[in-house]
């Protein structure tokens, strides 16, 4: 890169080595689990983040000092740990080098809580769905649901049995659980819309349906709720640089309204969202994405 | 008396063509020799108004002074004992409107390059200072703890000169790195990124901590600092939310705002992607919508990322853009084509939801609205199609609610600025001053400046009776 002014590099120095003493106190990886081979969980020490964590809240994090900023939702939290749990899937190339970090070792920036937590009342029947590791998302969510007083009805679903991770913990702040797998391989063959229809064809009135995952799969369950007259809410994950309002790329059609996202949700009505704008606005840096994953996994040897 | 010399001497740059292909620096500043040369050219008059004319008081004529006797250490004390960011300040000040606008020679139409001099010795200090022990006097240490929320010229200005009184500073910052609009919003070839951290560094080298991805509002409050123990806040968050034109197709890809633009290009260093992670996409026609100075940074960067075509397209004549001359003449030389007294009205876009064309309606100029500007009308049945593939909208900002929005006590105006008192910098909550673009709305980084600087004499006084 172009210096301005070489000499002023004796300069950095001192900047360089602050940062690096700010980023040795903090954003540790104190745990790692591998949930499945592409999903793994970090567990971070972020004692500041921790102790403001809500459900349906998301941290911004920078692998590296050469990384984009991106959004991880919080899966939970320990105020008397000082910990926040992020779970991701292995998707480009910052989800990937994510991944090759270990326990003991620093993400460079770690940024929350932010968003709207996501809004928690007794409502009666409340219905969780989620989809792939969005798993990690709806279990806060449905904790606190319960807490409130709510009957929690969940459905999780996967593509193919060895992607089922959690499948506990979920259980253990549910009142029932339905699990669902594309290929049939585990739980019931289907889509989580299969349940879900029933459910709202059943004798017991669903008061509010919460679901998050991949946004085909967010469109289709609000599509499916949406002659049921249930309010459906959904978590939405579009391109996002800063995460505090300040840039507008995660801007998405609520109804008549452009909302931010990262400041006015993630938590939208299903009902109201323009689905395609959004997935047309996901796929902005396709073919960019695929061009920095491919050259990464070269130069570094990873396949 | 020596004659007046009337011939200010040319600051060299990087050729237009040149220079709309990199992103280094565009002005290349002065070599000693030229330095002395323009300082000697100042005939030290006795009524200085050039620091009148400085929003922060320095005291221009004694660092000149020092300047044309070879003394640049002693020029440097002089420049840093008002101005904490010289650097910078000698890079982005509109200067032609204050300290060079009220220098003597300017009724001769040759002022003093003031900015220029400001620059090299600025640069001549970082140079030769040793990054560690600042040459500035710091008072006794008070044992009064202040929090300065922001990193950017207003934020860091008050850092410097509270930590200077002796008061313990703590600055809260949201981004990954310090310096504001510093930093995501002007380009590197206007402010290069390495000359604001070590102006940053110059103020962490006071004594002050930074506090990194810490977003104020989010991550804990101003209550809540105010409660555990800080006996005052500076709030220096800035106007960083970005305003859109609200016409259909706005959210069409390839439509951004300017600040998600720059953010892209400056703070993730988009234009070195794929080397570092963060993506920008343009096409070939980009059309930059408004007429101030981060249109031209968002123009120019357009260029420098590889657009063929580059317009900025503006509502009002070139006389009323709001943009610095010298950022529109740089802007011309380097390519970019202006359509004025045009306005989007309704974006159009392909099955891929990508914007190909927007529809614009022409202006005319009718009577001056309360800017004192005068008003754009749209003719009726002007409206034609333009073909773009990529639009950056820079229509200016307002504050980010953030703050304002979760602080108990703290009046914010209906533009959604915090109201502050104009010469202190105090807001309606006890304990807590705000100055910069957070109070007047986007304005100018010499401006934040003056009032991050007012509101920390404003918050020593009120720590001395604390």
């Amino acid at each position: 890169m172009g210096m301005g002014n070489p000499a002023l590099l004796a300069c950095s120095e001192p900047w360089a080595r602050n940062t690096e003493r700010e980023r040795r106190e903090m954003f540790r990886i104190e745990k790692r689990e591998d949930l499945t081979p592409e999903i793994h969980l970090f567990e971070i020490a972020a004692p500041e983040v921790a102790r403001k964590a809500q459900a349906g809240q998301f941290v911004i994090v920078r692998a590296d000092e050469t990384g984009e900023r991106i959004p991880l939702t919080i899966a939970d939290w320990d105020r008397d740990k000082g910990t926040i749990t992020v779970v991701f899937m292995e998707v480009g190339k910052t989800t990937r080098k994510l991944a090759t970090l270990q326990q003991g070792e620093y993400l460079q920036n770690f940024a929350g809580p932010l968003g709207v937590p996501t809004h928690i009342e007794k409502y009666g029947t409340v219905v969780c769905v989620a989809g792939g590791f969005a798993i990690a998302t709806i279990v806060p969510i449905a904790r606190a649901m319960r807490e409130a007083g709510n009957k929690v009805v969940s459905i999780m679903g996967f593509r193919s049995k060895e992607l089922v991770f959690w499948e506990e913990r979920l259980r253990g702040v549910s009142d029932e659980l339905i699990v669902m797998t594309d290929d049939g391989t585990y739980g019931r063959k289907g889509l989580v819309t299969e349940p879900l229809k029933e459910l709202l064809e059943g004798d017991e009135k669903v008061e509010r349906v919460i679901a998050i995952g991949p946004t085909v799969m967010m469109k289709f369950s609000s599509l499916t709720t949406k002659p049921f007259g249930v309010k459906t809410i959904v978590s939405l994950n579009p391109i996002m640089v800063d995460g505090t309002g300040m840039c507008g790329c995660c801007r998405v059609s609520i109804g008549d309204v452009t909302k931010f996202t990262c400041v006015d949700g993630p938590d939208f009505d299903g009902h109201l969202v323009d689905w395609d704008e959004l997935m047309a606005r996901q796929r902005t840096f396709c073919d960019e994405e695929k061009r920095s994953l491919e050259l990464w996994q070269h130069s570094s040897g990873r396949t | 008396m020596a004659e007046l010399d009337l011939n200010r001497v040319p600051m060299p740059k990087q050729e237009p063509g040149a220079r709309a292909k990199n992103f280094n620096e565009v002005a290349l500043g002065y070599s000693q020799e030229q330095a002395i040369a323009e300082a000697t050219r100042c005939i030290q008059c006795k009524k200085r108004p050039c620091i009148e004319g400085c929003p922060v008081g320095v005291d221009i004529p004694e660092f000149i002074q020092a300047l044309r006797d070879s003394d640049i250490a002693e020029a440097a004390r002089v420049l840093k004992s008002k101005n904490a960011l010289p650097a910078i300040c000698g890079r982005v000040c509109p200067q032609e409107s204050q300290c060079e606008a009220s220098c003597t020679l300017a009724k001769k139409n040759a002022p003093i390059a003031i900015g220029r001099l400001e620059r090299y010795v600025a640069d001549w200090e970082l140079n030769h200072s040793s990054g560690d022990k600042p040459d500035i006097e710091i008072a006794p240490a008070t044992g009064k703890r202040v929090a300065v929320v922001g990193t950017g010229p207003a934020g860091l200005t008050a850092a410097a000169e509270l930590a200077k009184m002796g008061h313990s500073v703590t600055m809260y910052e949201a981004l990954h790195v310090a310096g504001g609009v510093l930093m995501y919003g002007i380009p590197e070839f206007r402010l290069p990124k390495d000359i604001v951290q070590a102006e940053v560094n110059y103020v962490r080298s006071l004594g002050v901590e930074v506090k990194l991805d810490a977003v104020m509002g989010k991550m804990t409050t101003v209550d809540e600092l105010l409660e555990e123990g800080y006996d005052a806040v500076f709030l220096g968050t800035g106007a960083g939310l970005p305003m859109f034109l609200n016409v259909p197709g706005e959210n069409l890809k390839g439509i951004y705002s300017a600040n998600e633009f720059l953010t892209r290009t400056n703070l993730m260093k988009a234009y070195l992607f794929p080397e570092y992670d963060t993506p920008i996409k343009l096409g070939k026609t980009v059309a930059v919508i408004g007429g101030g100075n981060v249109a031209m940074d968002a123009a120019r960067c357009a260029l420098r990322l590889g657009a063929p075509k580059v317009y900025i397209v503006y509502r009002r004549s070139r006389e009323e853009m709001p943009a610095r001359l010298e950022e529109v003449e740089n802007a011309e030389e380097e390519g970019v084509e202006f359509k004025l007294l045009t306005n989007p009205v309704r974006f159009i876009g392909n099955d891929e939801h990508w914007v190909t064309a927007m529809e614009c309606v022409v202006m005319e100029l009718g009577e001056p609205d309360e800017s004192g500007r005068r008003r754009p009308v749209p003719q009726p049945g002007s409206e034609y199609q333009m073909d773009v593939d990529t639009v950056v909208v820079a229509l200016g900002t307002t504050p980010n609610p953030l703050v304002p929005t979760t602080t108990t006590g703290l009046e914010t105006s209906k533009r959604g600025t915090v109201v502050a008192d104009p010469d202190t910098g105090k807001t309606t909550k006890p304990g807590v001053w705000a100055g910069g673009d957070v109070v007047t709305g986007s304005a100018t980084v010499i401006s934040a400046m003056g009032a991050g600087k007012a509101a920390a004499a404003s918050i020593d006084e009120y720590l001395k009776g604390t």
